[in-house]
This record gives C-alpha cells, sequence and structure tokens, in this order.
C-alpha cells in the first residue's frame, strides 16, 4: 500500500532519512521503533507529506505522493493520522471534531455524519462523552476520540505518531486496546512507539531505526528473542535493564 | 506645477521651517522620556508595594491618565492647569514657552502610565522565589528591588519600553493642537503657504518614518545583545 | 462644576443636532465602533496576508503595516484630509474622512492582532487540519481562525478602547466629537477651563475604563473556560486557574 524508494531527507545539513526502501502491505501492522532522534517520527510523517523528501519516490496505493498534480489533500484524506499530541480542536465538542471533516470533505449530510462519528466512539468507548468539550476529557480519553476522528474518514491507512507518549501510565492501556482492537478488523496500520509489549502482542513486523537509517527488519518474536544488529540489541538491553551498563 | 517640487524641501524657507520642526520634535520625545522613565518606575514600584495604600495610588493613576486620550491631558495642561496655578508662576509661564512646557507634562504623564504597566509587568516576570530569596537574606523591600529583582527586569522590560519611545514618538505630533511649533504643525503651515500639501506631507512622513525605523532597529540590536536570560 | 453640567449636558452629549450634523459623546462612540467593525475585516485579512505561505502577498503587507505603524495617526488623518478628496473627486467630509483614517490606521493594528492570535495556536492544530485533509484556507476558516478569533477578544477590546481615544484627533480637521465640544463650551464659558476639561476626562475614563475592567473579566473568563484541550488533567488545570486569580 505504501512503497519508499531510496528516500532521503535533510534538514538542513542534517541527514534525518538515509536511502530508505520499504513497503507497506494491506493489511500489515508494522511497529517502527528505535532510539531517540532515530528518525522514525519523521519519517512517518512523510508518508502524508507533512515532511518533505528531498530524493526518492514515495507511492501510496501505487500513485507518486510528490508527482506534480497530485491533490495533496484528496490522498491525505485517505490516510488516517494520529499525533502524541492528540490536537483534538478545542473549539468543537468531541462529536463535531469526529464530524467535520467527512461532513466538508464527503459531502456528508449531518445527520448521516453524526450517526458514524456516535459509531466510533462507541467503539473506542466514550460514546457518552459526544456533547463534551475537550479540555473536560483526560488525556487517554481525548487520544481515543483522536483515534475515531481519524477513523470517521474511513482511511484505509492508519498511522500512529507516539500515540501514547503523552499519557500518564494508567492510560496507555485503553490507547493500546483500541489500537489493537483496529488491527483485528484488518486495518493497516504503522506505528511508531515505545510500547514493547504492544509490539510483541499485535505486530506482524518491527522495523528498528537508528540515525536515519532502517537497521533491522524482522517478526516481533524474532527482533526481541534474536536481535542481528548490535545497535538493535544494544537497545533492547537498555529497555530491558536500564542500569545494566553501569554493573 | 512641477509634479513634486524637491527644491521646496531640501533648500531655502520652507526647509528650515520643517526642519526646525522635526528638531522640536525630537527635543519634545527626549524631555518627555527623561522625564517619564523616572516617574514610571516609582509609580510601578507603588503598584507593587506591599502596602494597600501606596497600590492603590499607583493603579489610580496609571488608570486614570491610560483611559483618557493625550489629546484631552493635552488640552487640560494648556488650557486648564496654569488657571489653576498662583498668578507668579502663571506670568512665567506664559512668558516662556508655555505651550511646549504642557506639552513635556502631558507627554511624560501619559507616557510614564503606560510605562509603569510594562515595567510591573517585567517585574512580575522574574519568579518570585528570587525577590524572597532576597528578603530570606534579610534585605528590606527596596534593597531587594534595587539589587535582586531590577536588574533581572531589566532585560525583560526594555524591550517593551523602546516600544513606548516609539509611541512617544508618534504622540509627540499631537502637541500640534496646542501650537507647539513641531514637525507636525511646521508640515501644516507649509502646507497653507505654498499649497504644496504632498511635498510637505512627504517630508513629514518620512521624517517621522526614520525616526521610527532607528527606534524598531533599536529593540531589534538589543535583543539580540541582551537576550534574557533564565535558569 | 455641576452648573456647567447642567448647562451644557445636551451639547455635550449630542453636538447641535438636531440642528445641525450630529457631535458630542455619542458622536465619539458613532465614529469609534463604525471604525473598528469596518476595521476589523480588513484586518483580519490583512493578519492572514501577513501568516500567508505567499511571499508575493506577505512582504507587500508587511511593508503596508509597517508604514501605518511608524507614522502617527494624525499624519494618516492629514494625508487623508488632503488627498481623498483629489482621489475620489468629491469633497469628502470630516466624519468621513476620519473614519477612513481610523480605518486604515486601526486595520494595520489589527492585522498585528490577528497575526498573534494565529500564531499564539500550538501548531499542532494547522497540522491535524492538513492531515485530516482539509485544504489550507479551509483548515483556516474551519480550525485555526475561529480559535484564534475568540483568544483574541480581550485585545479587540482593548483595540476599541484605543479607538474611542483616537477618536479625539478629529478635533484637527474640525470633526465635532467630544473634545472638540469641550473646547467650543471652554470659549463660551470661558472662566472655568480645568473644570470643562476635567469633566471630558471623566467622560472619557468613564468609558474606558469600563471598557478595559470588561476586558479583563473576558481574559479570565476564556483562561477559564481552558480554551487549549492541555492533555491530561481537566481538574487540576481548572484547580491551578482559580489559585493563580487568588495570588
Amino acid at each position: 500500500m505504501i512503497e519508499l524508494q531510496n528516500v532521503n531527507k535533510w534538514y538542513g545539513s542534517y541527514q534525518a532519512l538515509v536511502d530508505i526502501n520499504e513497503t507497506i502491505h494491506k493489511g500489515e501492522v508494522v511497529v517502527v521503533c528505535g532510539p531517540s532522534g532515530s528518525g522514525k517520527s519523521t519519517l512517518i510523517r512523510t508518508f502524508n507529506r507533512l515532511e518533505p523528501i528531498q530524493s526518492g519516490r514515495i507511492l501510496f496505493e501505487g500513485q507518486d505522493i510528490h508527482a506534480p498534480g497530485t491533490d495533496v489533500n484528496a490522498f491525505r484524506s485517505r490516510i488516517g493520522f494520529v499525533f502524541q499530541q492528540f490536537n483534538l480542536f478545542p473549539h468543537l465538542t468531541v462529536l463535531q471534531n469526529c464530524t467535520m471533516a467527512p461532513m466538508q470533505l464527503r459531502g456528508l449530510s449531518r445527520k448521516e455524519a453524526d450517526e458514524r462519528a456516535l459509531a466510533l466512539l462507541h467503539r473506542v468507548g466514550l460514546a457518552n462523552k459526544a456533547n463534551a468539550w475537550p479540555s473536560e476529557l483526560s488525556g487517554g480519553q481525548q487520544q481515543r476520540v483522536a483515534i475515531a476522528r481519524a477513523l470517521a474518514m474511513q482511511p484505509p491507512l492508519m498511522l500512529f505518531d507516539e500515540p501514547t507518549s503523552a499519557l500518564d501510565p494508567e492510560m496507555v492501556g485503553e490507547v493500546l486496546l483500541v489500537m489493537r482492537d483496529l488491527t483485528r478488523d484488518g486495518m493497516t496500520m504503522v506505528c511508531v512507539t515505545h510500547e514493547m509489549g504492544f509490539a510483541r502482542e499485535v505486530a506482524d513486523r518491527v522495523i528498528f531505526m537508528d540515525e536515519g537509517k532502517v537497521l533491522e527488519r524482522a517478526t516481533p518474536d524474532d527482533f526481541f528473542n534474536r536481535p542481528q544488529h548490535p545497535r538493535a540489541q544494544q537497545f533492547l538491553s537498555d529497555i530491558r535493564s536500564p542500569f545494566a551498563r553501569d554493573a | 506645477m512641477p509634479l513634486f517640487d524637491y527644491s521646496l524641501l531640501l533648500t531655502g524657507k520652507y526647509h528650515d521651517m520643517l526642519v526646525a520642526g522635526l528638531l522640536l520634535s525630537l527635543q519634545l520625545l527626549a524631555a518627555s522620556l527623561v522625564l517619564a522613565l523616572p516617574i514610571a518606575l516609582v509609580v510601578a514600584l507603588l503598584r507593587l508595594s506591599p502596602v494597600a495604600p501606596l497600590r492603590w495610588l499607583g493603579f489610580a493613576y496609571v488608570e486614570s491618565i491610560r483611559n483618557i486620550p493625550l489629546l484631552a491631558h493635552m488640552l487640560f495642561w494648556y488650557f486648564g492647569a496654569p488657571e489653576l496655578l498662583p498668578d507668579g508662576i502663571k506670568q512665567w509661564l506664559y512668558a516662556g514657552h508655555i505651550e511646549a512646557y504642557s506639552a513635556i507634562v502631558a507627554l511624560a504623564l501619559y507616557t510614564a502610565a503606560f510605562m509603569a504597566e510594562d515595567i510591573r509587568s517585567g517585574i512580575r516576570a522574574i519568579p518570585a522565589v528570587q525577590f524572597e530569596a532576597g528578603r530570606a537574606l534579610g534585605f528590606s523591600f527596596l534593597d531587594t528591588m534595587r539589587r535582586v529583582v531590577l536588574p533581572q527586569a531589566l532585560r525583560v522590560t526594555v524591550p517593551p519600553l523602546i516600544s513606548q519611545t516609539l509611541s512617544l514618538w508618534k504622540n509627540t505630533s499631537i502637541a500640534t493642537v496646542i501650537g507647539v511649533a513641531e514637525l507636525m504643525y511646521q508640515a501644516g503651515q507649509v502646507e497653507s503657504a505654498t499649497f504644496r500639501s504632498f511635498e510637505s506631507f512627504a517630508f513629514a512622513s518620512a521624517a517621522y518614518l526614520t525616526v521610527s525605523l532607528a527606534i524598531t532597529g533599536l529593540a531589534t540590536w538589543y535583543h539580540h545583545r541582551f537576550p534574557v536570560r533564565t535558569i | 462644576m455641576l452648573q456647567i453640567i447642567n448647562d451644557y449636558w445636551v451639547y455635550f452629549l449630542i453636538g447641535q443636532y438636531p440642528n445641525g450634523p450630529l457631535g458630542g459623546l455619542v458622536l465619539t462612540l458613532l465614529l469609534a465602533s463604525c471604525g473598528l467593525v469596518l476595521a476589523l475585516p480588513l484586518g483580519i485579512v490583512l493578519g492572514l496576508a501577513r501568516v500567508s505561505p505567499w511571499r508575493w502577498l506577505r512582504w507587500p503587507v508587511t511593508g503596508f503595516v509597517f508604514v501605518v505603524r511608524g507614522l502617527p495617526l494624525l499624519m494618516v488623518i492629514f494625508w487623508a484630509y488632503f488627498f481623498l478628496p483629489s482621489v475620489t473627486g468629491v469633497k469628502t467630509d470630516q466624519f468621513t474622512t476620519m473614519l477612513i483614517a481610523l480605518v486604515i490606521f486601526d486595520a494595520a493594528y489589527l492585522a498585528e492582532i490577528v497575526r498573534a492570535g494565529i500564531q499564539g495556536l500550538p501548531r499542532g492544530q494547522m497540522e491535524t487540519a492538513r492531515a485530516l485533509g482539509l485544504s489550507y484556507f479551509r483548515a483556516m476558516r474551519l480550525v485555526v481562525l475561529p480559535q484564534a478569533l475568540r483568544s483574541m477578544l480581550p485585545s479587540l477590546v482593548n483595540q476599541f478602547v484605543s479607538t474611542i481615544k483616537e477618536t479625539s484627533l478629529g478635533y484637527i480637521i474640525g470633526l465635532a466629537e467630544v473634545s472638540f465640544i469641550a473646547t467650543q463650551i471652554n470659549t463660551q464659558v470661558f472662566t472655568k477651563p480645568a473644570q470643562i476639561y476635567l469633566i471630558l476626562g471623566g467622560t472619557y475614563f468613564i468609558l474606558c475604563f469600563g471598557l478595559s475592567r470588561f476586558a479583563y473579566w473576558l481574559e479570565r473568563r476564556l483562561a477559564r473556560r481552558g480554551m487549549s484541550a492541555a492533555p491530561g488533567r481537566p481538574k487540576q488545570a481548572r484547580t491551578a486557574a482559580r489559585s493563580a486569580e487568588v495570588t
């Protein structure tokens, strides 16, 4: 569904992505992990052109997304993006947050949009908060609404950029459960996350990055138990026992 | 008739009038600024004082001055205030340049009210714990202000104060209402003498913009040279 | 002083009306209201131009705003007074001249307020709206501007206070606003200038002080309503805001 060919990206003189070649297939659940500054967020943001690239091609459903004449807004509406900071629109109610895009971009009537939004809110467990304001919700609740908002456009692909990193620990679980539910329905997902438990249970594939390069690709089982690349091994051991290096 | 008569602006009687006006405007700016800053500092400290009546005094000053247009202030200080003074002083004032004095008083008091608020915001931007640390060491309110808070507040406060100076510069134009022969007044005089309104106003506009640009440039330089340092 | 008020209060309020054009305090208020109402849409357009991604739009508008803000209002009034008749071919009366000068002058200041309001929003808002597939203009209209304008309300009220003060400069071109009327009264009464100008000052004070208190109240109410969907802790945010009010 998404194909990256020889993608390179620079911020000034700093190279953030180095020669990336990846393919994400329909129905796959891919987790991207790695240390801070490895380029994993940058990578996922290039998929819907939130970040520009300097060389290479990115194909979404077979189309080059940087081809001149491409309607950026059209293909963005077919990719659901969930941000680390949730970014709900505070001047709209929870329901309005979820109905705005379908009404504006897909031409749904208010009734149709409301129905779809309520069904999605029910699915993420927040139907009773439909008329609440975002500022009245906890972080975990806001993120679940953000997921419902993205799903309201019925995208074939969902992207998650560290969706639980800004949450207090007790709220992480409720969001991960919603995400796991999505995978059970066959949604294609690419997820940048530190939540290794989620990766082990749900992912089809793990991509490990450092310094802008993809260093290892493996099934979760292979990655967590038999990491090949020394940097990956170090990363995993740092996560498991942060004080081990000091001993 | 020529479209734009440069000779008018570059030499001759009208040129001299305009330049004299510009110089007087700059003098008004300088005199008002020199008076406004100490007044503003005092009022800001009044507003922050732990003594409630003093705080109220500062508040009354700021609010009563800020909510009245500068024009009304100028009219009061020129037409109204001198009448309230005893005869001796009144005669001395009328013999001199009373309109300029009234303008300077009005400008200084008006600008001081706004500057006091900027100084107060600057001081409040410094975390309260800095003030507490000073008091804990044994310094009085004023000493703590002087040694600990104000030096830090200075960097935060200077950019807004420069911005107020810019407003002050533009406000000097209002002195024309009470007959001060500053730049705006002279531009009007040249216009009525020669009917070359475009040239005289273009000169005045260019002069105002140049000084405004210089003041804004000063603010940018200050911001680069003395950035705010926090822990 | 009371005698003066008693004799002249009608003249002070409405000038020579109905035996002449409208004047006095009512004229001041009318001029200020019309000025701000007309300046606001222009200010929003200029503010949007200032933040737009197109240089050919940004630079001329920035230049215009810079020039207008670098000149005294009196200068703008003189330009309007002396050149409007030759441009429009019609001898414009003082009210219209003053109104046009005010609209241009205030729009330049409002442009900066709008720009600050838009740039004060978290960057994620625009990004999220674009990620959903909304175009730049739709994102501005539906997500950014509603929030920016709401946060600008206290500044707008303060700008109205400034505009009321600015109307006093109509004095110079002979507009019969309240300062001019006060001077007329002074020439008639002649012996009590201090009292007359104190009354003038008092009038402005009541009007402007009242409005600026209203702006202050608005600001506090907006802060309490939690205009930003700050993540995580709605209850703690509310108590923090309340204790900030107490100190």
